[in-house]
Order: C-alpha cells, then structure tokens, then sequence
C-alpha cells in the first residue's frame, strides 16, 4: 500500500474547481477554460496534442478528426462544454499504449500515404471510424470519407484502407 | 587538367563547405569552438555540413530543402545514403536550416546551395550536388579505416554501413566515425558510383517522416511554438488594395486574454507582395488561438475599399476590344502566320477560359517569429526561406548571420509560401510585442487574401492545308501576369505568361504567341506549375478540336504534329532542349494503356493530353463517363519520362498526386470577386474534390532512363485538365471550353 502524502492539519483544501471532464486517449482531464472553446483549440492549446490539424473551422475538411464515444467528429466543431463525460481518441491515441501501430498506421506506412502528411491523422481517423463499422469496406464505402486533400493521397489512402482491413480480417480469424 | 573537372571541384567544395565550419574540404580549420558538436566531442561526428554518425552506427543525413509533399526529404537523403553505401534502416533524417552567413557588405551568402521548393528543382540539384557529399564521407571512413588495419586505402571496400578488408575484416560507420571526422577531408571529388553499383537509387523507398505522421507525432509548421508565445490573428482588409477607414477595439481589448491590439499599416504598394504584410489590417494578440478568434470577432472595423477589383465576367467582357489592340508582348514570331492564314484551306477557331482559383494548401499560412535585439527566429511554411531572410533582414536590420530560419515540414505550398507576406506580417508584430508570436491566418483569412492563379484567355486559330496539315497557328493569351506588381518591368511580364518554346512552337512553319496584359487588381501569385497548368489546357483541348474538325483521330494528329524524334531549342526552365521523340513517346504508352483504339460501346469516352513541364515529359489519358448528371473518371493513365528516377515510390505519388490536384480543380474550383472582394470564405464554396469524385483506378508509367533526374512534383497537372475535357467530348460531343468544367458541362448538357 502505497502511503498517503502527509498535509498539515487544520488546512482547508483547495476548493475544487468547476470545470469540464473528459478522458482523451484514456488520460481523465479537466477544462476550466471557456466553455465555448472547440476542442480543437484545447488539444492544440492546452494539451499540445497537435496531431489533430486546423484546417478549417466549419467542418469541412477533416483534419481535425477525432473519435468521440467511438464515432467520427470534428474538434472544430465540437465546443469543449458539449463534451462533459465523454471520452475521445485522437490521432496520437490511435497506436497502443506499448506504441504498437494500429493496422490503419501500418498500412498508411507500407502504403506511403502520406505526401505533405497534414490531412492524414484526419483521414486515419475517418478510416478508424469507417472500419469499425464496417470491417470489410466497399469502394463505395471508402468513397464515403469526404476529407480533404489538396495532394492527391486519395487512392494511397484507399489502399491503405483496404489493406489494413485485409491484416484486420486475418487477425480476427 | 580539364575546364569540366575544375568546375566540378570548384562546385564540390562550394557545396562541402559549411557555417558550421567543422570540416572544410580542402582547407584545415579548426573546428568552431561554439558549435554543440565540438561540445559534444566524439558522440557524434560530423563528417560534412550534411552526415554525422553516432557512435551506434545511426546515419543522421541533414535534408536541407524545405518538404512540403514533393518527398525533397527522402530523395535527398537516399542520394547522399547511395554514394556512403549508408545502412538505410540506420539512417534518420533530419531538417536542416537555411543555411546563410554574412559576406561582409550586410549580405548573405549561402553556405548550402538549393534550399527552396520552387519548379521541382529539388531533386535536379541534389543530384547534382550531394552525390558528391555522400562519396567524400565514405572516402574519410575508407581513410579511417585502412589506417585502422593499416592497409593501402584503395583495397578496402564498403557494404550497408561497414567498410570491409580483402582479409574479411570490418569495422562498422559508427566505430570508425570519431577518426573518420578528424582526418583532412578530401581535397577533390571523389568518385561518383557507377548506375550500376546503386542499391537505393531507382528502388522504392517510403516517406522518412511516414511513422511520424501516421502517429500525429509529426510537427508541422503550424504546430510549431515557443514560450511564452502569443498568438496572432489579423483582420485584414477584405478589398485588395484597401485600407483602414475606422476601428473599435474596446471590446476587443477587453477580452480576458487579450494582450495587444495593433493596427497594420496599408502596405508600400512598390513592396513586392512576397516582402511584405498582406494588406491594412488590425492584429490582435491574445494567449491563444480561441481567445484571439474571440477577440477579432470583437473588433468594429469599417474598411476603405481599394481600387475596384474586376471580376472575371467583366474582364471576359472586354476582351473582344482587347484583342483589336497590338499585343503587350510578341512572345515567338515563326513565319508569317496571317499570310499562312489567308492562304490555308480551312480554318478552326476557339478561345478558351480558365477561371481564377485559390491556393487552398491544407496548413493554411502561419508563422511563428521572435524578434530580439541580436537575433531573429522564424518558424513558417515556407517554399523561399531566402525571401523570408530578406524580408527579417528588411524589418529589423539584423545581419542574414543573426537570422535563424527554420525548416519545418510544411502542410503543402503549392506555391502559396513562395510569398512571405505571412513572415512580415508575423516579424512585424513580434518585433513591437518583444515576444515571440505565433501568427495564424485562418481558412476564411486564406480564402480572401490569397495571392491568387488568375483568371485567363487563350484565343486560338489554326489554318490547315488541304491534306489538313497544320500550317498556320496563332495563340493569344490575355492573363494578369505574376510580375506585374514585383518590381518587374512592363517588356518582362510575359515571362511568367507565356512559353515560347512550348509545343506546337517549333513544329508548325507559321507560328505567333501573342501575350495581353490584364489586369483585375486581384493579388496574383505563384501555383503550382505556373502558367504551365493552364497553357496546356488551351493547346491541348485545341488540338482535339482540330482532329474532330477534320476527322482525324486525336492521337494520330498529335503524332504526327510531333514528326520524327528531334531535339527542339527550349528555352526557359526545362530546357536547354525539348525532345520531341520523348513526347510522342509517353503519348503512346499512355494510349496503349487505357486501350485507345479499342471501340466503345458503353457511352465511356477516352481523352488524351500531353505537355513538357520544367523537363519533365508527361502524357495524360482518362476514361470517363457520365451517370445522370454525375462525370465519372474510370482511370486515369499517366505516363512520365523524369529521367533517372530517384525514389519510384516518391515519383509516382507526386504525379498522381498532381493529377488529382489538376482534376480536383479542374472539375468544380473557381474564385469569383462580389461587391469588390472574394465571395468565397470556406472549403463549402470551394469543394476540393474528394475521394467519391476522384478516379479509383490511377496507373503509372515511368520510362526507364540514364538521364539526370527533372523532379516530378508538377509535372503531372497540366495534362490532367485537357485530358479531362477530351473525355468528356468523346463521352458526350460536348466541347467544354472553360475551366471549371462542371459547371460549363451542366450548362451545355
């Protein structure tokens, strides 16, 4: 048993302070900030979590990906008090704690999708996202992540899907 | 001695010699007592500017061009890892800065060669220059070694990191390093591999930053801060030209938060846009990003509008006037081509439109910079990190040696960063705040104060013979040229306009270019591939109607306007020379791969387009199709002659890449001006393509060569619009002659 710090007696603890609690890649934290700033600004601000990109602020690009509760959101767009309770999964949450890659991260590597690199921590996340729903995507399903890239890593990105779907599916049997 | 081998080794040593002066080939200097390394002693040595080992054996190889997609990184260092026969699974790559010291006169002097991301010159220069960077470290630790076994120098051989005796004995890279870093470096160029000695090169190799990246571990320049660093966001006038006309800043500056609220001057219209602040606004500075959002949504501002900005519509509208007028400029006058003209058989006309667009990069611009007394730091995008020194140098008077630039990786230039408005801008305001601060243009800041590819017309008019040969053509191209504005005279503005030397000059007897000023008041910039990237539309779509008009097949016309394969004089970028051998040869492949003269039958249509872009010969050929009111792109075919590739893998991803770009654009992209300013704020009114629209099937084919490698990162997109365009008219005989092409389809249809 590990041994409680010792504090003076009579002291009267600190009050707590009200703010907004979430887990992010399983670490609990707490915003006492503004309640209106988006997420996105509270990673990269506060937590210096940057791998989730700002590339626009009304949804559009998907850069700022990230898994909430377990389904695709947008950080811009996610105002930090709609998020009291919830539990997120960012780009650097994506690998195993041990830093073992998830397949997706694999597959973008042996795949080299990657070109300038800033769009892709939005489109692993949309990927995450598309293989939990659907283990074993369609083109059509693929065609259904609408992130945006102006390099043109669409069909390295959608053979990275495919492929990490293919490891996932041998891993299952 | 011969003039050639002299000039190499002037360049050698040009290119071995180093600030950090640790090691200067050819003369024995000490090693600067205020370098980290000479702290460091033998944990790392420092072979040249560019390789140190660890004493594990880890290769860490200096990259010293800026990324921002174009793989400068991993070709850079595969080069340099090739000629040290390096261990590539030890090597990591770092980031060098610009590389500057003082020449005495206040100037700089570059210590490093090539250090931009301009024309896909990267990989051209690095062959030139670190193959040459590679050999000199293998050469100190072949020295090292035989002084080790105390064998003659010349019988040891090296292999993946280890130089190795005829006895069988090796000694690992990182055992030898610490002698190998002392010993005099080599005092003439050694000797260069022979193509068939390479391991790496022409082999396929991923992106060194890929784990990075695919962990979010990877720091962009966005990412990029200090402490204690504010952060800033303008409010920049939204009329080009504009100024200030009034400001309230109370409830601004009464945010929590807020530090400093500032107003930017309108800039020095003589200041080319690339050196200085973007526009007139009011910049707040805030202890981050949220709060100086908030803050600027705050601020009462009321605007002066600048002089009116034309929209394309108008400009269109004038040109009937503007074409009875003499040309600015005659660019390439071949022949007599209105007599050819009145002499020809028949004739085929057409002028085609190319809208404005934006740069959209995805990392819109940023810059973080700390102004000091004695020195200077930037952290930015940037594609001219020369400019970006000269423009610190220009704010604050310090010398290029007290000015450090660095070189992040960048979330795609595309020639948006070759302006370093976003580095005066951030240099301007940390020079007052006597902070560091991190600027943050947001998308709707990069929307409306972009430096724009401007609107454009080609008119073009072909006479042909009786055996409908071509014998007369004449191109005019009314553009706002990118000089104009940059401190460039009138008689130079062409130049960024207008090829003379591109196909068909040269091929056809009767030949004008002609070049027409325009001018919007829109700021015009550098994108990618230049003017290269609509030209080719014009001349390609061109030639399409020249084969339906005559009842020729498009890919026989194009043949046979190229002829026999010959060397053309080319002047300008990619030149000297133009082969037109090349051309007619990435033509067929890319026919013979989608299965050109296989019959359609299923309503699918086949175009093709080929250009000559900075060396590079590529030819594009495209499938399509449509679906209701939906254009399907089948496959896509893109067939390059790069020269000797460098890194495959890289190559490809770059001419893919740049396809998509060409047709994400091409498809729905376009700027238009409303009220005097940009009506579009977001990526809602500018949808990039995605991956529904985008081609599934996207193959390349890269002719094998012994040539010096071009670069690859632009070469694919100016095909790839003309090709589309050609599909589409072989799918549904409508001829579309604006871009973008959707919304001039929907119309047509």
């Amino acid at each position: 048993m590990p041994r409680l710090p010792q504090t003076d007696p009579g002291i009267t603890p600190e009050p707590i302070r009200p703010g907004i609690d979430l887990v992010i890649n399983g670490e609990p934290y707490r915003h006492t900030g503004d309640p209106a700033m988006p997420l996105l600004w509270y990673l990269r601000d506060v937590l210096r979590l940057t791998g989730s990109k700002y590339g626009c602020d009304d949804a559009s690009c998907g850069a700022c990906n990230v898994l909430l509760d377990g389904k695709l959101a947008r950080a811009c767009a996610l105002p930090m008090e709609k998020l009291q309770g919830s539990s997120l999964t960012t780009i650097e949450g994506l690998a195993k704690s041990d830093g073992a890659l998830h397949p997706l991260q694999q597959a973008w590597i042996d795949e080299d999708a990657i070109l300038c690199g800033y769009c892709q921590p939005g489109m692993l996340i949309a990927a995450a996202d598309l293989l939990a729903r659907k283990p074993e995507p369609s083109d059509g399903d693929i065609d259904g992540i609408g992130n945006l890239c102006r390099c043109g890593s669409h069909p390295r990105v959608r053979a990275a899907i495919k492929r990490a779907a293919a490891t996932m599916k041998g891993a299952r049997r | 001695m011969s003039a050639s081998h002299d000039a190499s080794r002037r360049r050698f040593l040009k290119v071995l010699g180093s600030a950090s002066g640790a090691l200067i080939v050819g003369l024995q200097l000490p090693v600067r007592a205020d370098t980290p390394d000479a702290l460091l002693g033998d944990v790392v040595s420092r072979l040249n500017p560019y390789v140190r080992i660890e004493p594990d054996g880890t290769i860490v190889i200096g990259a010293r061009d800026p990324e921002v997609g174009q793989g400068i990184r991993t070709a850079e260092a595969r080069i340099i890892a090739e000629e040290m026969d390096a261990d590539w699974p030890r090597v990591i790559v770092l980031p060098m800065t610009l590389a500057a010291e003082d020449d005495g006169d206040g100037e700089p002097r570059w210590t490093l060669g090539h250090q931009e991301a301009r024309g896909s010159t990267g990989v051209p220069a690095a062959w030139n220059d670190l193959r040459a960077v590679g050999a000199s470290a293998r050469e100190l630790l072949i020295r090292a070694a035989a002084q080790r076994f105390g064998v003659d120098a010349r019988t040891l051989r090296t292999q993946l990191g280890k130089v190795i005796a005829r006895d069988g004995r090796a000694l690992g890279y990182g055992e030898l390093a610490a002698a190998a870093s002392v010993l005099p470096p080599p005092n003439a160029a050694p000797a260069l591999k022979s193509a068939d000695e390479y391991r790496l090169l022409g082999q396929d190799a991923g992106d060194v930053d890929a784990r990075d990246i695919v962990t979010g571990r990877q720091s962009h320049a966005i990412d990029k801060i200090l402490g204690g660093a504010l952060v800033a966001v303008i409010a920049r006038c939204p009329f080009p030209g504009g100024d200030l006309s009034r400001l309230d800043a109370d409830a601004a500056r009464a945010l929590k938060g807020v530090e400093q609220v500032s107003t930017i001057p309108r800039p020095n219209p003589s200041l080319p846009l690339g050196a200085r602040p973007f526009a007139a606004g009011v910049a707040v500075l805030a202890h981050d990003t949220w709060t100086a959002l908030r803050a600027r949504e705050l601020l009462k501002i009321e605007w002066k509008p600048g002089p009116l900005v034309q929209s394309d519509d108008a400009l269109a509208a004038s040109l009937d006037a503007r074409f009875e007028q003499p040309p600015t400029t005659v660019v390439r006058n071949d022949g007599d081509y209105d007599h050819a003209r009145k002499l020809s058989h028949r004739a085929v006309r057409a002028r085609y439109r190319i809208a404005t667009v934006a740069h959209a990069e995805l990392e819109p611009p940023n810059c973080l910079a700390q102004v000091q007394s004695d020195r200077a730091l930037i952290v930015a995008p940037l594609q001219n990190p020369r400019g970006a020194l000269g423009v610190v140098q220009g704010l604050t008077g310090l010398r290029p040696s007290q000015i450090e630039i660095r070189l992040p990786r960048s979330g795609g230039g595309m020639g948006r960063t070759l302006d370093n408005d976003h580095v005066a801008e951030a240099a301007t305001l940390a020079k007052t705040a006597k902070k560091p601060v991190k600027l943050i243009w947001t998308r709707d800041d990069a929307f409306a104060n972009d430096a724009y590819r401007p609107f454009a017309v080609h008119e073009l008019e072909a006479g042909l013979d009786r055996k409908n040969r071509i014998t007369a053509w004449r191109q005019r191209i009314a553009s706002t040229s990118r000089l104009a504005g940059r401190g460039e005279p009138r008689e130079r503005w062409w130049l960024s306009e207008a090829h003379p030397d591109d196909p068909p000059a040269g091929l056809i007897e009767n030949f004008q270019l002609d070049w027409f000023a325009l001018d919007s008041a829109l700021p015009r910039g550098n994108w990618r591939a230049g003017s290269h990237g609509v030209n080719a539309f014009a001349v390609q779509v061109f030639l399409d109607e020249i084969a339906v008009a005559t009842k020729q097949d498009p890919l026989q016309l194009r043949l046979d306007l190229l002829g026999e394969p010959r060397q053309l004089p080319y002047r300008g970028h990619g030149g000297p020379v133009l082969d037109t051998g090349r051309l007619a040869w990435v033509l067929k492949l890319a026919a013979d791969a989608i299965g050109w003269t296989k019959k359609r039958t299923d309503g699918h249509g086949l175009g093709l387009a080929f250009h000559f872009t900075y060396g590079g010969y590529v030819a594009h050929a495209l499938e399509v199709s449509m679906e209701g009111t939906r254009l399907v792109i089948h496959r896509c075919v893109i067939a390059a002659h790069l020269g000797r590739v460098i890194n495959p893998l890289g190559a490809r991803a770059s001419l893919v890449g740049a396809t998509l770009d060409g047709l994400s654009t091409a498809l729905g992209l376009r700027i238009t001006v409303k009220d005097g300013r940009i009506a579009q704020t977001g990526f809602k009114e500018y949808p990039l393509a995605t991956m529904a629209q985008l081609p599934r099937d996207v193959q390349t084919i890269l002719v094998p060569s012994q040539e010096a490698p071009t670069g690859a990162y632009e070469m694919g997109l100016p095909g790839a619009a003309p090709a589309l365009a050609n599909a589409v008219f072989a799918a549904t005989t409508v001829r579309v002659r604006s871009l973008p092409v959707m919304p001039e389809l929907m119309r047509l249809l």
